[in-house]
């Protein structure tokens, strides 16, 4: 098209000046957290500029999703962001409910075994975070403490779906499975055994003198910024915002279900630092066992399984919702997924599909907070900003 | 403030003409602006405190197809302070010759978040912003041909010796 205008990116590589050095981390870097690839022009150990480049592991969700039925997605959208499979076809799924009309139909056991399964993921994908935060930092031991706590969650994520990782559990109307029999029992063990646990890395990592040098007052997120940038989850609760749309938009079984919304509040350095994004995914994990505490507790009670219960009983025949658009948005561990329908009302297959995918949002800021900064502590940014790059390009 | 508030609101402000038309039939009312406004609406949208849509969800490029050829971008703002939704359309015929590509005017001055969806617009769908900063491809390689979320688009054979397709 219009050639003649440079664009930012030229004009940026055109005015590094020859004592500066343009220098590229990734895409195969240990701590950039997958494929990403940034282009730093630095000038000794001070970083003058970041521009990150991404789409090295674009897999065209968005044209797949295009050819394939609404049922046929849900693995797919499962890929997007591996870390939390399930609270992405959780999303998926509510998205094409509501375009049916059928959300309201769902029975409560399902609702509150989506909610159940979606926590349980919630905690695994935050115990990746903080584990390879502390190993983007230099503490190897949190790490392994992390991926020994998330191997309990998988083993029981993979009892009740079949697999670790893609689980491809939640259908449109209802569950492939119902839960394996003890698995609310396995749970509470789970819970009783994981509480402590989190007592021992907080004493281990978040109040360690060493991490705490290392992350208070770097890369400051001022709010603003952060909702100029479309930053959201964790990232935005940093900055001093609390805004949760397990809240904003109460739905599932999220409205019937106490919980507290973290956010940053500078208590290491400033509002929206690293330490704070840190610490608001330790403090969502608690919450997230307050909620996995009274779903185990109802589910033991009065949404008891019964020998009737079938939760493939709703299952739609066909999936033809009428003509719309339709945008959901749900609150995953990175922040706020969404997805744009467009229906056209005659086929099983959408006209249209787009994800929104918080960790796109969230790295897109990375170059606006860390000018001036030292490299060392680029890498503290990476990994506070939990991206997930399977999600990020799609 | 409600769906019909903002659309006096816009009338008042921009004049009758700002609004091509609506969608009200489904989940989420929808307002249609005339493509040229675009900008100054969502200016207006962000900054006016009884709207405050300071929050741009997701921006999508549309193409509604080989028949209608017609192009088209969604905004879905959402306000914080407010705890509202907005969609916002604009659209625009486009014969899909390759010498020119259809062309709205950006708003990655109004939020930054559109800086990069814009881009992966222009990069999927072959959409061009108007004072756009950094209008480069952003998913796929930069020498890649095409754009692959078009309704008509064929995917090249060969990428730099690699069979494709």
């Amino acid at each position: 098209m219009n050639n003649s205008t440079p664009t930012r990116y030229e004009q940026l590589i055109a005015g590094a000046r020859s004592t500066e050095m343009i220098l590229n981390i990734g895409p195969q870097h240990p701590s950039t957290h997958g494929v990403l690839r940034l282009e730093v022009i630095t000038d000794g150990e001070i970083v003058k500029e970041v521009i990150p480049h991404v789409g090295y592991l674009h897999r065209c969700f968005e044209k797949h999703a295009e050819n394939l039925t609404y049922q046929q997605t849900i693995p797919f959208t499962d890929r997007m962001d591996y870390l939390a499979s399930m609270n992405n076809s959780h999303a998926w799924v509510m998205g094409v409910e509501r375009m049916l009309g059928i959300d309201k139909d769902i029975p409560k056991r399902i609702e509150y075994i989506r909610v159940l399964v979606c926590e349980l993921n919630r905690i695994g994908s935050h115990l990746i975070a903080l584990g390879t935060y502390g190993i983007d930092i230099g503490a190897f031991t949190p790490f392994l403490w992390c991926f020994r706590d998330r191997e309990h969650i998988m083993n029981m994520l993979e009892w009740a779906s079949g697999s670790r990782l893609l689980y491809n559990y939640i259908w449109v109307g209802g569950l492939f499975y119902d839960l394996p029999v003890g698995f609310e029992e396995r749970c509470s063990e789970f819970v009783d055994y994981f509480k402590p646990k989190m007592k021992e890395l907080n004493e281990l990592l978040t109040e360690n003198q060493i991490f705490i040098s290392r992350t208070a007052n770097v890369g400051v997120l001022p709010l603003d910024v952060a909702i100029s940038y479309g930053c959201s989850g964790p990232m935005l609760r940093a900055s001093g915002l609390k805004w949760d749309l397990r809240r904003v938009d109460e739905y599932s079984a999220y409205p019937e279900l106490e919980f507290d919304i973290p956010s940053g509040k500078g208590e290491m350095g400033t509002i929206g630092d690293c330490w704070d994004r840190f610490k608001v995914r330790i403090d969502e994990i608690e919450q997230s066992l307050r909620i996995i505490e009274q779903c185990l507790d109802r589910l033991k009670k009065d949404l008891k399984r019964t020998p009737d219960f079938d939760p493939r009983a709703r299952l739609p025949k066909k999936i033809t919702p009428k003509a719309q658009d339709f945008y959901l948005r749900a609150e995953s561990p990175r922040g706020e997924l969404g997805y744009y329908f467009i229906t056209d009302g005659k086929t099983e297959i959408p006209k249209r599909v787009k994800a929104r995918a918080p960790s796109f949002h969230n790295i897109s800021v990375i170059s606006e907070i860390s000018r001036g900064i030292l490299i060392a502590d680029l890498i503290a940014i990476i990994g506070s900003i939990d991206i997930v790059l399977g999600e990020l390009d799609r | 403030m409600k769906f019909p508030e903002i659309k006096d609101l816009l009338v008042n402000k921009f004049g009758a003409e700002v609004i091509e038309g609506e969608e009200t039939s489904g989940r989420q009312p929808a307002l249609i602006i005339k493509a040229d406004k675009i900008a100054d609406v969502c200016q207006e949208l962000r900054d006016n405190e009884n709207t405050w849509f300071d929050f741009l969800s997701c921006l999508s490029g549309i193409d509604y197809g080989i028949e209608e050829n017609m192009f088209g971008v969604v905004y879905n703002l959402a306000s914080i302070p407010h705890k509202t939704q907005l969609t916002l359309k604009v659209r625009k015929y486009h014969d899909r010759n390759a010498s020119t590509l259809p062309s709205f005017p950006t708003v990655s001055n109004v939020w930054k978040t559109a800086d990069w969806h814009e881009r992966e617009a222009y990069d999927l769908l072959g959409l061009h912003f108007e004072g756009h900063p950094d209008l480069r491809r952003i998913l796929l390689p930069d020498d890649w041909e095409g754009y692959p979320l078009r309704k008509d688009y064929k995917v090249q054979e060969y990428y730099h010796g690699i069979k494709v397709s």
